[in-house]
């Protein structure tokens, strides 16, 4: 029966879909249409032809980690693509002629490419790994299989979907100028579909867990998804133009516009890209070091304050703009009180080693984990800092923000991640170990170099357009034009590029020390499951 | 613009002081007597539950 309404609903979404692909008002909501009905088409195909095998025994028993494999797979694929954009766009900043104007009419230059790269590392790379880190976390720490049979899957396949609406959305022109939320209105729609399903998902598991208290790490989890489910929807308030077309309008205007963009865009680095990557370190850390957690009352202070203080600190984006003063003193200051939760966050994570110290040495996966945790602790402390308003009014607008935002997303969030898909990777696929230490060590050494790189030339050039930008003659004259401050930054967007480079020959390396694992290793483990040599 | 000054007014008066008395009694709930022997217990429930689902009757064996 249920197999019945399925088709229905495939055959009436793969017919809209064709109807939108033929009444579409410009090019990206036609490929999305066209995208959408290949794949409600070619679901319907694929469900017609099973319609009447056996359903198949689901073990309670077991955990559903199929889910979890496919996030792993999706992840690595995603990092390597978003890095490579990455390094392709710092290029194009140096070289202008890498926009290549004359041969792709504009569609490759930078500002098409570079919400796809935000989007590949932020939401492909980073979200793929949140998901399948979360899966995978909460049944363990819940003792209960996934909740909502085959909906992990929808979740899977659904948040990837969105993806690929979206990025070849940016590419055809299709954007709502809102950073980190550029995607129009359906692909909007779609996305809250399958957070809502992904919260039913999780929320589920938890409910139905076999423990008696929820682990840390699936309090930062559900903190994130929850929180991302409100950012998004608020900030994607708006009002399509037709049905048949991608374009849409705002319902907030001006100054309140703004703010509720950078509420939004806030909290999406301290509930996305901290709150959700601060769940796999509670989790990936204790179980790479083999001892628990350093302080768990310290995780659950760390864990409500960063709560409490997060969601105010978004104005400090809009210093010195139409925005009352009240509320970009309210922005600084809870930025500012940020510090010690973060710091404590990172000590707890850190402190996890106090015995185990001389895994540093031995282990190159903790080595990513620590590193990681140490960028987190860094870029937590350049953020207050940049917030208070006589900073800002030095950094705001140039390079070194840019900067700051990568020691986090690289060092912290890169990192973190590499970590546990090195961690995951043997034990989902029944592996006894990981393929190659040495070149997880090749790995860590590429990435953290890269890094390094990267932050310091940003540093270098930030400050110095900066100061060139306010730099005034005796008689008050600006002594810099625009122009002057790009020509001056040319070495170090070079510098930057190479940066790029050696993190993306890292992810690489990645790739294929995942894949050999995986391919060029016998199966240790006859189940799902891996009993590593601990 | 009355709604915005009485909202604005009502935001930095009680409902300042409501959301940290709620996060005060957060972190005293932490601190709780007894706490220490969850905490404990959920600190190293990682190490519990690797490969498979628990059993339903384990929940009263702890």
């Amino acid at each position: 029966m249920w197999n019945y309404v399925k088709l229905i609903g495939l055959g009436g979404v793969a017919l809209f879909a064709a109807i939108g692909a033929n009444l579409a008002r410009d090019p990206a909501y036609m490929v999305n249409a066209l995208t959408v009905m290949l794949v409600a088409g070619g679901l319907f195909l694929w469900t017609l032809r099973r319609i009447d095998e056996p359903v198949p025994v689901v073990n309670a028993n077991q955990y559903l980690d199929g889910p979890v494999r496919f996030g792993v797979v999706a992840t690595v694929l995603w990092g390597v693509v978003g890095f490579l954009v990455g390094t392709f766009i710092a290029f194009q900043l140096a070289f202008p002629s890498l926009n290549l104007s004359d041969l792709t009419q504009g569609y490759l230059n930078f500002g098409k490419l570079r919400p796809l790269h935000t989007s590949a590392v932020i939401f492909a790379f980073g979200g793929n790994a949140l998901i399948a880190t979360s899966f995978y976390v909460v049944q363990r720490t819940s003792a209960a299989r996934l909740w909502g049979g085959n909906a992990a899957w929808f979740v899977f396949w659904g948040y990837n979907l969105f993806i690929v609406l979206a990025a070849t959305g940016y590419i055809l022109g299709a954007t709502q100028s809102k950073e980190y939320a550029e995607p129009e209105w359906y692909v909007d729609l779609w996305l809250t579909i399958v957070w809502l399903v992904y919260l039913a998902v999780f929320l589920g598991t938890i409910i139905k867990r076999r423990e008696p208290h929820i682990y840390v790490a699936n309090w930062f989890y559900l903190a994130f998804i929850v929180t991302i489910a409100m950012l998004h929807v608020v900030n994607n308030l708006s009002v399509p133009v037709s049905i048949w077309g991608s374009k849409s309008v705002q319902v907030f205007s001006g100054v309140q516009d703004a703010m509720v963009q950078w509420w939004y865009g806030h909290n999406a680095v301290g509930f996305f890209l901290t709150a959700g990557f601060l769940g796999m370190m509670y989790y990936f850390i204790p179980k790479q070091a083999e001892r628990p957690v350093y302080s768990y009352k310290l995780s659950i202070i760390h864990f409500w304050a960063l709560i409490f203080l997060y969601i105010w600190a978004g104005p400090h984006h809009l210093h010195y703009t139409a925005l009352p003063e009240w509320a970009a003193t309210l922005g600084m200051v809870f930025s500012i009180m940020l510090w010690m939760p973060s710091w404590g966050g990172m000590i707890n994570g850190l402190m996890t080693l106090s015995g185990a110290w001389d895994k540093l040495r031995t282990d190159p996966i903790i080595r990513m984990m620590v590193v990681a945790v140490g960028f987190y602790g860094m870029a937590t402390f350049e953020g207050p800092m940049m917030s208070i308003k006589s900073v800002n009014s030095l950094s705001h607008y140039t390079d070194w923000t840019i900067g700051h935002v990568h020691s986090g997303a690289l060092g912290w969030n890169g990192m973190i991640t590499f970590g546990a898909l090195y961690y995951l990777t043997p034990r989902l696929w029944g592996r006894e170990r990981l393929y190659s230490l040495s070149l997880v060590s090749w790995h860590f050494w590429l990435a953290t170099i890269g890094i390094v790189l990267y932050a310091s030339s940003m540093w270098v050039t930030g400050i110095m357009e900066g100061l060139m930008w306010r730099e005034v003659d005796q008689n008050g004259f600006l002594v810099n034009a625009f122009a002057d401050t790009v020509a001056a930054k040319f070495p170090m967007y070079v510098v930057r590029g190479l940066g790029g480079v050696l993190y993306l020959a890292g992810g690489i390396i990645m790739a294929w020390n995942l894949w050999a694992t995986v391919a060029r290793q016998p199966r240790a483990a006859a189940a799902t499951i891996a009993v590593p040599a601990e | 613009m009355e709604t915005y000054s009485f909202l604005r007014t009502l935001a930095d008066s009680w409902v300042l002081l409501a959301l940290t008395l709620i996060f005060l009694c957060v972190i005293g709930f932490v601190f709780r007597p007894g706490a220490r022997r969850a905490q404990k217990d959920a600190a190293e429930s990682i190490f519990r539950n690797e490969t498979r689902p628990a059993e339903d009757k384990t929940k009263e064996d702890r």
